[in-house]
Formats: structure tokens, C-alpha cells, sequence
């Protein structure tokens, strides 16, 4: 597969647009259908296919499995943080509304910010789902 | 009849899942089994929010009737969660073909069942 | 009328890829069919407006999980032997379930209609979203913020799941040389 040159030619030009929607998919889930869980499993699924393409070497080269050791934890921190850091301005656990100037703006903080840690979160271990099964050896 | 057709539907579909898992000895094939059965559930919860004329649940100039967001929000965590705990479910699976040679429920009971001495490949992976 | 149409000829074209997922023998065959099944659910989400599920449906479904599957079918074996086992017992039990949930489906309401219970129960996040939150997709809104206990709680499966499956499968230093 990896000398196909039709995949391998279909893949690069479908690359960068699937990791811009993934982006968008994030970043506008707000006004329309989309989110954190959504955009990270496109954007998983453009790494895996890449990795499918060239092989797990070439892929851990610009996504590597120590990156994604901090992004899974990274992701759950980030999203309790916001939990926390809602504590210490006196409201409740996971409570936005203390986040900014009133409780609209800080609704729409808490949500950004938990949005990225699910992104974060689920991508990453997606990705390293693949990783795992991608560098087992036939028994 | 046809005012619960798809209902009926779902739950036919939730049935050939679970004849999947019963019938079936081989353990990926268990485990497609198991997504047959968890997709039926999606439906079943999604099917009620539906309300017909309505539109998606993103409030905008123009429409009144919407779908119900609640049963959405339930299933699409439900996804996520689903495929992380199939993907654990196939890495068990590889575990199994490494330690026992096969994935074949009957052929590991039957590799077990004399237990005074070890099967043929318990215990091959801690070394 | 358009809506109950095309719901149920996607469930009938359901109903035809579960027949095939349940009689094929061949395990690659299988996947393929899960990720045609996949897709046609997702077709479904969308005619019952849940298009958020309808794209995660897509993307995990007929995308991720397709792929996890045929990796595993790489690491273990792609036939599924004959089995021994009896099919009488496994179809009785799988019958008697269906009739059941059948007998206790006429008291649910029509398909679609507004007066079932769920629309008329319960919080009125849609209502409620924009005032409180000035967020339009209401999905968003309940998932990370009316609920978000719910989705922290789930991002945390997820976390654990992945941990589980590196300590499973991850090849450490010096393993894998015999």
C-alpha cells in the first residue's frame, strides 16, 4: 500500500481540509452542529489515516506518543481545572458563571475551555488507540 | 402497526445483537454483536425526541418546533464512551489470541478444562 | 408524512445489513457491514434531527471504530470457525425478549408526534439556553455546560479507557524479542 500512488496522492490533498474542519468543527460548535467529541475524533481520524498511508514511524515523527501521554491527562485537568478555578470564585463546582465580567461570558469561557480539554482528551486517545494497535506484532 | 414500525424496527435490530452475542463463539464477532446492540439503543433513546415538522436544536429566526436536545446530549457522549470501551474490548481480545492461540470461546474452554497442568499457552506472555 | 417515509425505508435498509452482519461467516466482511450500518444510522440521525449525534455517529462509527476493528482482525484471525454450539436456545431466548419488548410497546406514543411525554416533561433547556448561556446550539450548551458534571465524568471514561488499553497493549522495552 505504501507505493499506491493514487492513495498516497488523495491523501495529502485531503489532509490539511480535514484537520481545518476538525478546527472548525471545534470552534463553531456553538452556532452549529458540533463540539469537542466531534472534533476530535476528525481530527484522530486524519492522524490515523496519515499513519495509515506512511506508516507508524513517519507519523509518531510529528505526533509522538510522549505528546500524547500529556494530552490524555492533560485534557481531564483542564477540564476539572475549570471546575476548580469556578470553586475559588465562589461558585459551585463546574459552575461558569463567576468566570467572567457576567454569567453569559462566562458561560461561553467555561464552555470554550471544557470544549478543549474534551478535544484534547479524546483525540489523544484515539490516536493512541491507533498507536497501540498499529505497533503490536502478530502473534 | 405502523404508528410503532420503528420502534419494532429497533427492536429487532437490538435482538439480532443479542442473538449475535449468544449464539457466537468467536469473540470479535461477540463484540460486533455488542455494537449492533448499543447502536439499537441509540436509536431507541432518539426516536421519542423527534417531533415531526421539527428541525434540529439550534435556536434560530424562524422556527418554533424543534427536537427535544436532551436525548441527543445522553447518545452522543454515549458514542464516545462506546468506542473507547470497544477498542478496550479488541485489545482484550488481542491479549487472548497471544496467550491462548485462538479467539474462539469453545477452544479456550476447552484448552482450560484440565486444570492439573498448565494449557499450552497460560502464562506465555509474562516472560 | 416525508419524515415517517424515508424512516422507514432507512430502518428496512437496517434491517437487510443486520440480516447480512448476523449470517456472514467472514470476519472482514462483518466490519465492512458494521461500517455500512454505521453509516446508514448516522443517514437516520439526521432525519430525526439529532445532528450532532449524526456526525459523531459517522465519524466514530464508519470511520474510527471500522479501523480499530480490521487493526484487531490483523493481530488475531479474520475466519470464525464453525461453531459447535447449539442455535436453538440462543434464537429462543433472543425471540422471547423481542416479544416482550413488542407487548410493552402499545402504550408508547406515535412516532413523532408532540405529545409525547418528553417534550412536555422535564427542564426546557430550549427555552433557557440563550437567556442563560447566549449559546444557539442547545446541544452544546446542555452537554458542556447544564450537564456538565455528565460529560466530565465520560471524559474521564475515556481517559481510563485509553490508559487500560496502553497498559494492555503497549509493547515496553525488551518484550516481544522471543
Amino acid at each position: 500500500m505504501r507505493f499506491d500512488i493514487v492513495l498516497r496522492v488523495a491523501t495529502k490533498f485531503m489532509l490539511a481540509p480535514l484537520l481545518l474542519f476538525a478546527l472548525y468543527v471545534q470552534l463553531h460548535g456553538d452556532y452549529g452542529p458540533g463540539g469537542g467529541f466531534q472534533a476530535g475524533v476528525i481530527a484522530a481520524a486524519a492522524i490515523i489515516l496519515y499513519g495509515l498511508m506512511v506508516g507508524l514511524g513517519p507519523v509518531q515523527k510529528i505526533v509522538p506518543s510522549a505528546l500524547l501521554e500529556v494530552l490524555i491527562p492533560g485534557g481531564v485537568l483542564i477540564y476539572a481545572g475549570v471546575g476548580v478555578v469556578g470553586m475559588l470564585q465562589g461558585g459551585n463546582f463546574l459552575d461558569y458563571n463567576r468566570l467572567a465580567q457576567d454569567a453569559v461570558h462566562g458561560q461561553e469561557w467555561g464552555v470554550f475551555l471544557v470544549e478543549i480539554g474534551v478535544f484534547m482528551t479524546v483525540s489523544s486517545t484515539m490516536i493512541a488507540i491507533f498507536y497501540a494497535f498499529a505497533g503490536r506484532r502478530r502473534s | 402497526m405502523i404508528a410503532h414500525f420503528s420502534q419494532i424496527a429497533t427492536i429487532f435490530l437490538m435482538v439480532a445483537g443479542l442473538y449475535v452475542v449468544m449464539a457466537r463463539g468467536n469473540m470479535v464477532k461477540k463484540l460486533i454483536g455488542l455494537s449492533l446492540f448499543q447502536s439499537s439503543v441509540y436509536l431507541l433513546y432518539l426516536l421519542p425526541g423527534k417531533v415531526i415538522g421539527g428541525t434540529a436544536p439550534i435556536i434560530g429566526a424562524g422556527f418554533t418546533v424543534y427536537a427535544n436536545p436532551l436525548p441527543h446530549v445522553l447518545i452522543l457522549t454515549a458514542i464516545v464512551v462506546g468506542i473507547a470501551t470497544l477498542a478496550l474490548g479488541l485489545t482484550l481480545v488481542v491479549r487472548i489470541k497471544e496467550a491462548y492461540g485462538t479467539i474462539e470461546e469453545d477452544e479456550i474452554i476447552a484448552k482450560e478444562t484440565p486444570k492439573t497442568r498448565n494449557g499450552p499457552g497460560r502464562g506465555g506472555d509474562a516472560a | 408524512m416525508i419524515e415517517t417515509t424515508i424512516t422507514i425505508a432507512l430502518l428496512l435498509m437496517l434491517a437487510a445489513v443486520t440480516v447480512g452482519i448476523v449470517r456472514v461467516r467472514g470476519l472482514f466482511a462483518a466490519v465492512v457491514l458494521l461500517g455500512v450500518y454505521s453509516l446508514l444510522m448516522a443517514t437516520l440521525f439526521i432525519v430525526l434531527d439529532a445532528v450532532d449525534v449524526a456526525m459523531t455517529e459517522a465519524a466514530v462509527g464508519a470511520g474510527v471504530s471500522t479501523v480499530f476493528f480490521l487493526g484487531a482482525l490483523y493481530l488475531t484471525d479474520t475466519v470464525e470457525a464453525p461453531s459447535s454450539r447449539g442455535r436453538f436456545l440462543p434464537l429462543l431466548l433472543a425471540l422471547v425478549t423481542a416479544g416482550a419488548l413488542v407487548w410493552g410497546l402499545s402504550d408508547l406514543p406515535e412516532f413523532g408526534s408532540p405529545e409525547q411525554p418528553i417534550h412536555k416533561q422535564g427542564a426546557d433547556y430550549l427555552a433557557r439556553s440563550i437567556p442563560e448561556t447566549g449559546i444557539p446550539n442547545v446541544v452544546t450548551s446542555v452537554l458542556a455546560s447544564y450537564r456538565s458534571f455528565d460529560t466530565l465524568g465520560e471524559t474521564t471514561v475515556v481517559f481510563t479507557a485509553g490508559i487500560g488499553i496502553l497498559a494492555l497493549l503497549r509493547r515496553r522495552r525488551g518484550e516481544g524479542r522471543n
